[in-house]
């Protein structure tokens, strides 16, 4: 009895996108990343190539970040009043392969930082350290709006990854990527048809759409994770049987969804039966990693030191080659 | 489903001068345009008036390459003339068409095999063409058995079960959408199916109402490709609406457009 491989063939792969550019490539990163370029379904190596592995990247704010769990003192602590050092302890310390700054201090309902402020700490995260730079908003468009393209004219040449565009708030990050040669976040609100619109959008302002990366919104493992990798999954098919406007890689904030949650965060004196609160959450942010990354994730975006490695080791395992 | 654009075609007067007189332009012009406007293919065809298909078919072939990305149906009962085309494609074509009828299943398939090209197959023999699904069915099966025996996959078969005027050949109509319906149950993966769209219209009133109808019922029932008027823009958009309501593409506000975006 002969044991045939059913093998898919797919008409279409992913888009491949680089972050960060060398000297030589005008920019000053000693690294760059390349994402995406999938022709399977993930890590079915023996069905299509996937020329890339999925990036981890640690989240890095411009300002003490009030409402994180005690539980990162101990590895944050120090760094909190300095994005520079902080970012570097990411790479150096932890082993990030990118690092995300979340301009957090713009929010006007925290510090409120300027135009000129934010371009400052994205200054001392380039030149801390080497490696291809996320930059994300504060989440108020207004507010963003004002510092993206002030970001956008700084970092020229470093061709960031900066986020978020949103159907509702798009035109002035793309504009400011356009014209400074970045990446950009197609952010959608777990809604595979506004992702799909959206990237299409961005592509009608001439920006070249195999320079998006797609965030359909994750959530974390217990708070509707299921909605996200199955969106996610619907469109790595859609992408794979030839939908162009599907094609792009994906990035998700791990660390931010999952820090939010309960589980990860409550001590263990209010819920004994859950056991301690730090490996706890720690696992709760891996579990919802490495889930995502089978659904097509390409970069994660994490929190914690530790399912920083997990997950690293976790793609080196995934990645060994399973052709027959 | 997608069309395959059938307006490079000596019938048209256009086309059939442009062979006579060796000026590309109106076939170059209608290459870009039905690609333009979503065609997945682009038929080639070099009309009943040709006296010479060979050269006429590559002459075609060639001029239609320069300007379209689109891969090629090349359109004819006259094989020679299709293989002269199959050997100058730069991406693997179709051939249009063959019916159940042995040599001539022998010629096409083993053409298939060596150029990697797919196959209209036609769902009739020497008797004609059939009433009843059943019939066209068994003639599929037919089609299907000799593609594999050749080694052409399934997915590279094309199944037209053939269709008439609505006017003259009211109860075919039925017929030929059950068929491809049954089409879709003859293998694991199962044949592609095609018709030649316009044919349904032949003769009648409100042509484009009837064509585009009969497109929307056919991808209910399972119709994968179509030689249609890709410069029918309702007829494009019947489709594109026709793939969403089947959850063939996913939804979003520019569906039409996404559909047209091909190339």
């Amino acid at each position: 009895m002969a044991f045939n491989i059913v093998k898919e063939k797919y008409r279409n792969k992913i888009s491949q996108v680089t972050i960060g550019a060398t000297k030589e490539e005008g920019g000053t990163r000693t690294s760059t990343v390349t994402i995406g370029g999938e022709e399977a379904l993930p890590f079915l190596h023996f069905e299509g190539n996937m020329p890339n592995r999925p990036v981890t990247a640690l989240e890095v704010w411009d300002i003490e970040p009030p409402e994180w769990n005690e539980c990162f003192k101990p590895y944050y602590g120090e760094v909190y009043s300095d994005v520079g050092e902080w970012a570097r302890k990411c790479v150096e310390e932890y082993g990030a392969e990118m690092i995300c700054l979340r301009l957090k201090g713009a929010d006007p309902d925290e510090d409120n930082r300027s135009a000129e402020e934010c371009e400052a700490s994205v200054k001392q995260v380039l030149d801390s350290v080497g490696v291809p730079v996320i930059v994300l908003g504060c989440g108020k468009f207004e507010k963003d709006n004002e510092i993206f393209m002030k970001v956008a004219e700084s970092g020229a040449g470093e061709n960031l990854l900066m986020g978020v565009a949103e159907q509702e708030n798009y035109k002035t990050l793309t504009a400011a990527a356009l014209g400074y040669k970045h990446a950009i976040i197609a952010q959608s609100p777990i809604d595979i048809n506004i992702a799909k619109q959206l990237n299409i959008m961005i592509g009608e302002m001439n920006f070249d759409t195999d320079r998006i990366v797609m965030d359909p919104t994750i959530a974390a493992v217990g708070y509707g994770i299921e909605y996200g990798y199955s969106i996610m999954q619907r469109a790595r098919f859609g992408a794979l049987g030839g939908d162009k406007a599907m094609a792009k890689p994906m990035i998700g904030n791990i660390g931010w969804e999952v820090w939010k949650t309960k589980e990860a965060n409550a001590p263990e004196s209010d819920f004994p039966d859950w056991g301690e609160q730090e490996p706890r959450g720690i696992n709760w942010e891996i579990v919802t990693a490495s889930s995502l990354i089978c659904a097509g994730l390409d970069i994660a975006v994490l929190r914690h030191p530790k399912t920083l490695a997990v997950t690293k080791k976790l793609i080196d395992d995934i990645m060994v080659a399973n052709s027959y | 489903m997608l069309v395959i654009g059938e307006r490079i075609n000596g019938m048209f007067k256009d086309i059939a001068n442009a062979i006579k007189t060796g000026d590309p332009t109106a076939v170059q012009e209608w290459a870009k345009k039905q690609e333009a406007n979503g065609a997945a293919w682009l038929d080639i065809n070099c009309g009943p008036a040709s006296d010479d298909p060979v050269s006429h078919m590559k002459w075609l072939v060639e001029v239609t390459q320069e300007v379209a990305k689109a891969p090629l149906a090349l359109d004819s009962t006259n094989y020679d003339a299709i293989e002269a085309g199959l050997e100058i494609c730069k991406q693997p074509a179709l051939i249009n068409s063959v019916p159940a009828e042995w040599p001539k299943m022998e010629r096409v398939f083993e053409m298939a095999a060596k150029y990697e090209a797919g196959v209209v197959g036609l769902a009739m023999n020497e008797q004609g063409i059939p009433k009843d699904a059943d019939s066209r069915v068994a003639l599929a099966m037919e089609l299907c058995a000799a593609a594999d025996s050749y080694g052409v996959p399934m997915e590279d078969l094309y199944i037209d079960p053939l269709v008439l005027p609505c006017n003259v050949g009211q109860d075919h109509g039925p017929e030929a959408l059950e068929t491809i319906r049954q089409v879709k149950t003859l293998a694991d993966p199962p044949p592609r199916t095609t018709v030649g769209l316009s044919n349904i219209s032949q003769g009648t009133k409100k042509r484009e109402l009837i064509n585009r109808t009969f497109a929307v019922m056919g991808i209910a029932m399972g119709l994968d490709t179509a030689v249609a008027d890709a410069d029918d823009d309702e007829l494009m958009e019947a489709i594109a609406c026709a793939r969403i309501i089947m959850n063939l593409d996913i939804y979003c506000d520019s569906f039409v457009e996404v559909y047209k975006d091909r190339w």
